[in-house]
């Protein structure tokens, strides 16, 4: 289960909150507009649900990111938890199992099923994402991590090593 | 002698090749629409789609059938009959039909290629099965999944066409074809429309203490609590309370996988040809997975050595699975 919930701020946790997406969001933007460019077919599975809001909350992150896959006017940015907007559909998890699910790494729904992803909202919405992002060929991760060259794939190795290690139990070494 | 193929979901055309890749024998896919039974928002696969799939497939030797598994409502057989043209003309290897009439067209139109019976055609006794084999040329029946190995196996000598079985995914042990819950509350119909529990229709509501419900056309159908493992937003497998059951019970069915792993090699003895996979709703990853342990498998046990059968429990449903009636009628 999902263990966070939504709890009164701590002193200055939102100008944390709100500097880690101002930090973010050149890379976000140049993600996302890579990943259309590329992966163009992606939209035609989210049919109607091109134009609706999807909140992506990583549970342990100080933020959420906030999606609308509109090919004619992409949203992709990172957004303080507190202050995000009203969304259509919202994907709770863990960051690294949210971007493992991306990535085709896990299922989806053996992760529902765990109770370690939820969702809420538009269901249909969701399901399109998911479905559009299962079709896309190559690792998301990977692709973002190469846009920063050795340090970007080095942090993602290092990210997925703590990953697989809170999975089995160990600790990172 | 069982050829023991192994016939993978692909629920688009990036899960087709990641089966193909993992080592499908068959793979089974279906149109963007009501022709088949996972007809679910953004899943399936265009015309073009399909095409570049089959060429996919067919260059690594693998075969491709096309799911046509739903019954069309009366008076509206266009959609079926183009689907089976559209199919019929990229080069599917077969149709897996459940609707009579779909046979019949197929059968007349394009008698070159195969016709399997699909498990929503319920048809479990050996005079249902040799009347779709004599009047359709059918050449293949996919099992509901009520049978015991033994009463596989009587089927088989009676029979005069391959036998498919079920071997992992979902455990929907409805009347298939004919399970109207859906309908009941979305007015979507499972068989005719090829949605069960549609999206569109499914909400999810966490509670403050951590447990949630799971609703239905705002039926709530299921409550778990907040370390409990959680199953499909499907009727059949929801969660009821009565005036003698207040806790609330499974009054149908279980939030539970079928997992038929440490069955194989009595299946592959009893004559069944081939081995399904369901689950094209599902992620390439499950894909990649459940089609890898079942390859092993297959080819240990048909190598003569022990299959070393990989652990898939983290894939099904409410993380429980369960031999069902393959094993024993008494399996709840």
């Amino acid at each position: 289960m999902i263990s966070e919930t939504p709890r009164p701020l701590r002193p200055g946790e939102g100008a944390v909150a709100r500097l880690s997406c101002l930090a973010l969001q050149p890379i976000l933007s140049r993600v996302v507009r890579r990943i259309a460019k590329q992966h163009s077919s992606l939209f035609a599975r989210l049919g109607p649900h091109q134009t609706t809001d999807f909140l992506i909350d990583p549970v342990e992150l100080p933020f959420a990111l906030h999606l609308r896959p509109d090919p004619q006017a992409l949203v992709f940015r990172a957004v303080p938890r507190h202050a995000a907007p009203q969304a259509g559909a919202v994907i709770r998890g863990r960051f690294l199992l949210l971007l493992e699910l991306v990535d085709a790494e896990e299922d989806g729904d053996a992760a529902f099923f765990s109770r370690d992803l939820e969702v809420s909202g538009d269901t249909e919405a969701v399901v399109r994402l998911r479905n559009a992002l299962d079709d896309m060929e190559g690792s998301l991760a990977e692709e973002t991590a190469g846009m920063f060259g050795p340090p970007g794939r080095a942090i993602l190795a290092r990210l997925r090593r703590a990953y697989l290690n809170t999975s089995t139990g160990e600790e990172d070494a | 002698m069982s050829l023991a193929e192994l016939i993978c979901p692909a629920g688009t055309p990036a899960a087709l090749r990641t089966a193909v890749d993992a080592g499908a024998d068959a793979v089974y896919c279906g149109f963007q629409d009501a022709t088949n039974a996972r007809n679910f928002p953004g899943l399936n696969f265009t015309p073009d789609e399909l095409a570049a799939s089959v060429v996919y497939a067919h260059a690594k030797g693998t075969k491709v059938l096309l799911a046509l598994n739903t019954y069309p409502p009366a008076g509206k057989v266009d959609l079926w009959r183009q689907a089976a043209d559209t199919g019929a003309r990229l080069g599917v290897d077969a149709f897996i039909v459940a609707d009579m009439g779909v046979a019949d067209y197929i059968a007349r139109t394009h008698p070159q290629v195969r016709l399997h019976l699909s498990v929503q055609a319920a048809a479990s006794s050996p005079e249902a099965i040799r009347y779709y084999c004599e009047s359709f040329g059918v050449k293949r029946v996919v099992l509901p999944r009520i049978l015991t190995i033994p009463e596989i196996r009587q089927i088989r000598k009676e029979i005069p066409c391959e036998i498919e079985t079920f071997i992992f995914g979902n455990h929907g042990l409805m009347v298939e074809g004919r399970c109207s819950l859906t309908n009941y509350l979305t007015g979507q119909s499972t068989n005719m429309d090829g949605v069960c529990s549609p999206a569109s229709d499914v909400e999810y509501a966490r509670h403050a203490d951590g447990s949630m419900a799971s609703q239905l056309a705002g039926f709530t159908i299921d409550q778990f609590g907040p370390d409990e493992k959680a199953g499909y937003p499907t009727i059949c497998k929801g969660r009821y309370t009565a005036p003698h059951r207040p806790q609330g019970y499974y009054a149908f069915e279980e939030p539970v996988s079928l997992n038929l792993s440490r069955l194989l090699p009595e299946l592959i003895e009893a004559g069944v040809h081939a081995f399904k996979i369901e689950g094209r709703q599902r992620s390439k990853s499950y894909v990649r997975g459940v089609v890898r342990a079942f390859r092993a498998a297959v080819d240990d046990i048909k190598a003569g050595r022990e299959a070393n059968i990989a652990d898939l429990v983290a894939l099904t449903e409410g993380q429980k699975q369960t031999q069902g009636a393959f094993e024993t009628k008494k399996w709840r």
